[in-house]
C-alpha cells in the first residue's frame, strides 16, 4: 500500500495499462495459437464418393489407431464411447464415435472430422482433451482421416450421450486447456524425409501418428504433456503403475539389436523368440498391431530398429544382494523355477530371464506389475493359445515379492537394484 | 538419421579365450539343463488359474476362491466373458482375461468342464438348527410367498447343475456363496438379461441369503467311491420343460 501511495496516480494507471495490455497480448496470441493452421471447414465437407474401399481402408486405419480401445466402454457397444480414463487431473469419458446423429458425429463433415484428427477441437470448435492423442494424430493425412471418417459413418449407429468429464479446477475450463494447448501443441503435417527410405517413413509416419506410441513410450511433464526431445525414450504411464519402456534404449525395449522378422512378429503375434507382451502393450497388440498388414508392420520395425540409440543411466545398485538372506532364492525355486528353469533360461512357453530386459531394467515397476498380477500374452493369429503367468498378489506379501525380484534381477550374471518392499506396496 | 554403428566383436582377447573355454567346459552343461519342456496342453496353459482355483481348478473347501473343475463348459464360458466385458467384477480376473479371444475362452471352459475329480468334505458349520432348515427349505421348495422358486428346479435335484450352463451349486466355500448372491442383490454382478438370479437374489432377505449359502456350503457331494464321479456329480439330467422364470442365460 505504502508503495502504491507513493506513485502518482498518472504512473498506477500506466502500470494498470501495460499490465493489461501484456494480458491482453496474452490472451490474443494464446487464442491465435489454438486457432493457427486452420483451414475453412467448408473446404471439403465430405469426401467425392465415399466408396466401401475407402470404408475398408478406414477400418484398417481405425485399427492402426487403436481407436475401439479407448471409445468403447468395457462390454460396451463398439465406438459407442464412455470409457472412463483416469489422468492426473482427473477423469475423461471417451465419446460417442458412432453415426448417431444426436449423441455420435452423425452430422459431421469430414472436414469436422479432420479439424478433430489434426487440431483438438471439435465440431462446435470446443477444445479438445489431449487425453485423444491428436499431439500425434494431428500428423494424419487428410485422405486417411476421410477414410476413418467414411469408415465410422458405416458403422451401426447408438444412441448413447456423452458422459460430461470429472476433472478439477482449472483443469476442467477451456481457458486452461487453451493456455495448455499454447504451451504444447501444435499442428503438424508429417513430412517425409528425402535421405531416408520410402520403408522408414511409412514407418514414422505410423509410428509418430495414427500409431501414436510416443503417448506412452515417452515422459509426460508436470501438466500431462509428452516430451518430444527424446523420442520414444520411455516413461511410467500416468495412473496405471505400468512402465512403458524405452525403445530408445537396448538396455530397455530398444529394437536396435533385433531383425526385422523378430520385430514384425512381436507386433503381429504379441509374441516372439526373445520377448512377449503383456500389460497396456498385450492390449495394443490385441486391439491394434495384430491388424497390421506385413507392408506396415516391416515398416514400424525398420523405424523402431534404426531409432537412434539413447542408452538409459545405468541404475543405481544399493545393496543388491539383499534378497531377505536366501528368502528370494528360496521363493524363486518353490513357485517360480517349474517354469522358468532352475537357471532362469526358461523354455519354449515361458521366458528366460536371465539376460531378460523387464528383469533388468533400471524400472522394475513392470517385474513387480508382472509378479503380483501375472497376465497372458494376447490371444493373436500367431498365437492363439497363449500360455499364463499366475498372479502372486494374493499369496505373496511385499517382502516376499521384493526378495524374489531382488533375487532374479541379481542371478544368473543379471546385475540391477534391488527392489525394496515399498516399491512392492506402492504397485499394488 | 545415421545408420547405426556396431562395435566389433569378433576379436577375443586371451583372456576372454581363456573365460570362454573355461565356460565350456565347466559352465554350459549346468546353464544349459533346460527346464522341462511344458506340455502342449491346455492344462500347461491354464496353469496360471491354479494359484487361486487351486490344482486342476478344484480349489478348496475353505477360503473364496470357487472350484471350477467339472462346472458346465457353457456355465464357465459365461463366467468366462462376463468378466472380460465387465458384468462380474474382479480385478484379477477381468485383467487376466482382457485380451483373450472368444475362442480361447471357451476353450478354456471346456478344459475345466471336462475336469471330473473328487470333492473335498464339505465345510462344518456351527449354523443354528433353524438356520440350516430355511436354507433346506428355500433350496428344495423355494418361497412361494416371496416369489422365490426352488434352487433345485433349475440346479437339479441333487444340485449338481444342468448342462448346458447351470452351474452345480455344492462343493463350493460359504464366503463364496454369500459373496455372489449378496453381489447380484446389489447388481454387481449380472448375467444376460432377463437375469434371473438377480431377480431370485433381490427377492431373498438378508437372512434367507445366509441361510441358503450356509446350507449349501455345508453338504456334501454325494461321489461314491467304486462309482466314476461322473455319473453322480457332472452336470447332467435334462432341463426343465418350462424354467420357473426367465433366464438370459443358462437354459442356452
Amino acid at each position: 500500500m505504502n508503495v502504491m501511495r507513493l506513485r502518482s496516480p498518472k504512473a498506477v494507471v500506466s502500470t494498470l495499462a501495460s499490465i493489461l495490455a501484456l494480458a491482453l497480448g496474452a490472451v490474443v496470441l494464446t487464442a491465435w495459437m489454438n486457432v493457427r493452421d486452420g483451414e475453412p471447414l467448408d473446404a471439403r465437407q465430405s469426401p467425392a464418393i465415399p466408396t466401401s474401399d475407402m470404408a475398408k481402408r478406414g477400418q484398417y486405419l481405425a485399427r492402426v489407431g487403436n481407436c475401439a480401445s479407448c471409445h468403447t466402454a468395457r462390454g460396451g457397444l463398439p465406438f459407442a464411447g464412455g470409457k472412463s480414463l483416469e489422468t492426473p487431473f482427473g477423469t475423461v469419458f471417451t465419446s460417442n464415435i458412432t453415426p448417431d446423429t444426436a449423441t455420435g458425429i452423425g452430422d459431421w463433415t469430414s472436414a469436422d472430422f479432420w479439424r478433430a484428427m489434426h487440431h483438438g477441437r471439435s465440431k462446435d470448435g470446443r477444445l479438445l482433451y489431449p487425453a485423444f492423442p491428436y499431439p500425434q494424430y494431428t500428423r494424419i493425412t487428410r485422405d486417411d482421416s476421410d477414410a476413418i471418417f467414411v469408415y465410422l459413418l458405416s458403422l451401426q449407429s447408438v444412441a448413447q450421450p456423452n458422459r460430461p468429464h470429472a476433472l478439477r479446477f482449472p483443469f476442467n475450463t477451456q481457458a486452461a486447456l487453451a493456455i495448455w494447448r499454447a504451451l504444447f501443441f501444435s499442428p503438424e503435417r508429417f513430412e517425409p524425409q528425402k535421405e531416408q527410405s520410402e520403408e522408414w517413413n511409412r514407418g514414422a509416419y505410423l509410428v509418430r501418428g495414427l500409431g501414436h506410441c510416443q503417448a506412452c513410450h515417452a515422459p509426460r511433464n508436470p501438466f500431462g504433456a509428452t516430451q518430444s526431445n527424446l523420442e520414444l525414450s520411455g516413461g511410467l504411464i500416468p495412473m496405471q503403475n505400468w512402465y512403458a519402456p524405452s525403445l530408445a534404449s537396448p538396455a530397455e525395449a530398444g529394437l536396435q539389436d533385433w531383425s526385422i522378422e523378430a520385430i514384425m512378429q512381436l507386433l503381429q503375434s504379441g509374441k516372439a523368440a526373445n520377448g512377449s507382451t503383456l500389460g497396456p502393450m498385450a492390449a495394443v497388440v490385441f486391439s491394434s498391431t495384430q491388424y497390421l498388414n506385413d507392408g506396415d508392420s516391416g515398416a514400424i520395425a525398420r523405424f523402431l530398429k534404426e531409432l537412434p540409440r539413447h542408452e538409459s543411466t545405468q541404475p543405481d545398485r544399493k545393496s543388491a544382494n539383499s534378497d531377505g538372506h536366501g528368502l528370494g532364492q528360496r521363493l524363486y525355486k518353490n513357485q517360480c523355477a517349474e517354469c522358468h528353469g532352475d537357471n532362469g533360461e526358461g523354455s519354449g512357453a515361458y521366458p528366460s530371464l536371465a539376460g531378460n530386459r523387464t528383469v533388468t531394467m533400471n524400472s522394475s515397476v513392470n517385474l513387480v506389475r508382472i509378479i503380483l498380477s501375472g497376465g497372458f500374452a494376447p490371444t493373436t493369429r500367431g498365437n492363439p493359445r497363449p500360455y499364463g503367468m499366475p498372479p502372486f498378489g494374493q499369496t505373496l506379501s511385499d517382502v516376499e515379492v521384493a526378495a524374489v525380484a531382488t533375487y532374479v534381477r541379481n542371478a544368473w550374471g543379471n546385475n540391477a537394484g534391488a527392489v525394496i518392499p515399498l516399491n512392492v506396496q506402492k504397485t499394488r | 538419421m545415421s545408420r547405426l554403428t556396431s562395435r566389433s566383436t569378433s576379436r577375443l582377447t586371451p583372456l576372454t579365450n581363456l573365460l570362454a573355454t573355461w565356460l565350456l567346459v565347466f559352465g554350459l552343461p549346468q546353464s544349459m539343463a533346460l527346464a522341462a519342456v511344458p506340455q502342449d496342453s491346455m492344462a500347461q496353459r491354464v496353469k496360471a488359474c491354479a494359484t487361486c482355483h487351486g490344482q486342476e481348478g478344484r480349489a478348496t473347501n475353505s477360503g473364496y476362491f470357487p472350484r471350477i473343475a467339472g462346472k458346465p463348459a457353457g456355465y464357465l464360458y459365461n463366467q468366462l466373458i462376463n468378466f472380460r466385458d465387465g458384468r462380474r467384477h474382479n480385478p484379477t480376473m477381468t485383467y487376466l482375461l482382457a485380451q483373450m479371444s472368444d475362442q480361447y475362452l471357451q476353450e478354456i471352459a471346456n478344459h475345466f468342464a471336462s475336469l471330473e475329480l473328487p470333492y473335498p468334505p464339505a465345510q462344518t458349520t456351527k449354523a443354528p438348527q433353524a438356520t440350516l432348515a430355511r436354507g433346506e427349505q428355500l433350496v428344495r421348495q423355494g418361497d412361494v410367498a416371496r416369489g422365490v422358486p426352488a434352487c433345485a428346479a433349475c440346479h437339479g435335484s441333487a444340485m449338481s447343475g444342468l448342462a448346458p450352463a447351470i452351474p452345480g451349486l455344492l462343493g463350493l466355500p460359504h464366503d463364496y456363496l454369500l459373496g455372489q448372491l449378496g453381489a447380484w442383490r446389489n447388481d454387481v454382478r449380472r448375467a444376460t438379461a432377463p437375469d434371473c438370479m438377480g431377480e431370485i437374489a433381490r427377492r431373498l432377505s438378508p437372512q434367507d441369503v445366509s441361510a441358503v449359502a450356509t446350507w449349501l456350503s455345508s453338504q456334501n457331494v454325494l461321489q461314491p467311491v467304486l462309482q466314476p464321479v461322473r455319473q453322480k456329480v457332472a452336470p447332467a439330467g435334462s432341463l426343465p420343460t418350462k424354467p420357473a422364470m426367465e433366464c438370459g442365460s443358462g437354459f442356452r
